[in-house]
């Protein structure tokens, strides 16, 4: 903000911290990264320099990918996070568009509620909603999953949209209206089209969320065939005592590569998401 | 106000005049509370009544797989005698207080650093929300393999500094297990703070910056007197979520501690999840579930109303 710095006291000021804060985030994915890519004789050699990579192998990979159900964790988790999300988006627009223009009795509460309702952390309701999956015979179905992850995704998504929804103009809307069109058809056809980015936001950070659950999948899926990523590596890489760090590395990395690439495209709109999540 | 008396019975008294459906449907009340059925009757059946069944369960003697009986509020007292529940509370505030303050205190620090003119910002600043955005499971593994018992990198890099061989146990030992999952915690969260107060901080008009220079303040005062009185806002709202989700914390201390040594590192949550899913023991795991909720009430109560007013 103030001009006018030599060139040693912007060094201090400017790359000193954000070069720390930057070592400090980054650091772990490089370490993830370069694991997955070491061969066990150098990730067990305590006597080598452990920063970089002697003789990089694809050995983790390949064993990841050959010997364990890697693949169809992946392919369940983005049918989970796609489909979930998509409920997510259509049930929270049909919450936030009555709030956002609408005039009724009890919209303050529904909007009270819905927001009180995106606060409620999961592990105030796993236990009963682990008995109601069972007494509903879903355990170990992605239907489980894919029911329960919305319970959060919904209000989330209500919310981040209303905020969205009440920066539209509501002119064009009115001129429809004037001509004759019904609610319904004013919604469809004038205002959901004008609320892309609110979408895009929304999705994007309802996509993240469910690949990041791992408390409702660790109990409603037991089975390898139907596990999520986060839950098919810790229950199944980390076999008792043993730690296969190089298949585990690799698992974590192709895991976040999903997330960090849609994350890459749509930076723009996860940032608006993430400060539209915190906003009234 | 004119719509109170527009519920069910007046949508039907309207009906009986013989009012093309058409116009009923235009009716705000009757287009919005149609609009919302479905999805307020999901967040009822899925999030309403389990939350109503979980008050009921805490009053259970409930094994899992078998009906349960009624106990009052037998669980409650059993946890009011067990010293790890004790235990567990005290863990949950200080790994909450601890990791909120420091994110807190770090995020602002990014958010003031970030508010400057660079090149390749936007870039700088994706990168540094990546530990945010990554499944805190899987970046959770990677800081497990970093503070290994054996192969620890954060040791040798210690030790090649001169710290003694072979550098602190960081899971093994009570204190420094809090610490590290504290570390992971505040790790992962600092990002949304620093990015969140960070576009608070872009709009604050820069003339305010200037008339305080005008008026004498160096940077420390301009940071005090005007930064901060303005950010206020955001600063609560942020806070709030953090401690939220801090509080009710799993994953983190489920993947990377088991809760331990000797429930060194258990929380709420993770303890609920062995007395229910570990023991089997649905009924009391429930109670200690519910023993979140008095603070965690507070706590969303007070975010959902200041979120309104706002």
């Amino acid at each position: 903000m103030v001009t006018g710095h030599g060139p040693l006291e912007r060094a201090v000021r400017l790359w000193l911290p954000v070069g720390f804060f930057l070592f400090l985030a980054l650091f772990p994915f490089y370490w993830m990264a370069i694991t997955s890519i070491k061969p066990n004789a150098e990730l067990y050699n305590r006597n080598i320099m452990p920063l970089m990579v002697h003789a990089p192998t694809l050995k983790h990979y390949v064993d990841l990918i050959t010997k364990t159900s890697f693949l169809v964790w992946t392919w369940n988790t983005m049918l989970i996070a796609i489909v979930s999300t998509a409920i997510s988006l259509v049930l929270g627009t049909m919450l936030a568009y009555p709030l956002a223009r609408m005039r009724f009795a009890g919209a303050g509460l529904i909007a009270m509620t819905v927001a009180a309702v995106y606060l409620v952390p999961q592990p105030l309701l796993f236990i009963p909603l682990a008995d109601v999956i069972n007494r509903l015979d879903l355990g170990n179905t992605l239907t489980s999953v894919i029911l329960t992850y919305p319970t959060m995704l919904v209000p989330f998504c209500a919310w981040l949209l209303l905020g969205y929804f009440k920066t539209v103009p509501k002119e064009l809307e009115e001129a429809a209206r004037i001509d004759g069109a019904s609610r319904m058809q004013t919604v469809l056809k004038i205002f959901l089209p004008l609320c892309m980015p609110g979408f895009i936001s929304a999705g994007i950070f309802a996509f993240t969320l469910s690949q990041n659950e791992f408390l409702y999948a660790l109990i409603f899926l037991t089975k390898t065939t139907v596990r999520t990523v986060p839950v098919g590596v810790i229950a199944e890489l980390i076999r008792g005592d043993v730690f296969y760090w190089g298949q585990l590395m690799a698992g974590a990395l192709l895991g976040s590569i999903p997330v960090a690439l849609i994350y890459s495209f749509f930076v723009e709109h996860y940032v608006a998401g993430l400060t539209g999540s915190v906003k009234g | 106000m004119t719509f109170v008396s527009q519920h069910v019975p007046a949508v039907r008294r309207t009906a009986d005049r013989r009012a093309p459906l058409k116009t009923l449907l235009d009716r705000e009340a009757v287009f919005s509370w149609l609009l919302m059925a479905l999805p307020l009757l999901f967040l009822a059946s899925l999030v309403g009544y389990p939350f109503v069944y979980g008050l009921l369960l805490s009053l259970q003697d409930r094994p899992v797989a078998q009906t349960g009986t009624f106990v009052g509020f037998q669980n409650f007292v059993v946890n009011f005698h067990d010293p790890v529940f004790w235990q567990v509370a005290v863990n949950t505030f200080i790994y909450t207080g601890v990791a909120t303050l420091l994110k807190m205190v770090g995020g602002l620090c990014l958010a003031v650093a970030m508010n400057q003119h660079f090149r390749m910002k936007n870039l700088v600043r994706a990168l540094l929300l990546l530990p945010f955005i990554v499944p805190t499971v899987l970046s959770t593994v990677a800081w497990m393999w970093m503070l290994d018992p054996a192969f620890s990198v954060v040791n040798r890099l210690l030790v090649a500094f001169g710290w003694p061989k072979p550098g602190p146990s960081w899971l093994g030992d009570p204190t420094l297990a809090m610490i590290s999952i504290i570390i992971i915690n505040t790790w992962r969260g600092l990002p949304f703070y620093g990015i969140t107060l960070l576009a608070g901080l872009q709009t604050v008009p820069p003339e305010l910056y200037e008339a305080a220079t005008i008026d004498g303040a160096g940077g420390w005062q301009r940071f005090r007197f005007v930064t901060l009185p303005l950010l206020r806002p955001i600063i609560l709202i942020v806070t709030l979520f953090s401690i939220i989700f801090t509080f009710a914390d799993f994953q983190l201390v489920y993947v990377l501690t088991h809760g331990g040594p000797q429930n060194a590192t258990n929380l709420f949550a993770t303890y609920a999840f062995d007395i229910a899913m570990g023991a089997g023991q649905l009924g009391l795991g429930a109670s200690v579930a519910l023993a979140m909720l008095p603070a965690l009430a507070v706590l969303i109560v007070a975010l959902t109303i200041y979120m309104r007013r706002n």
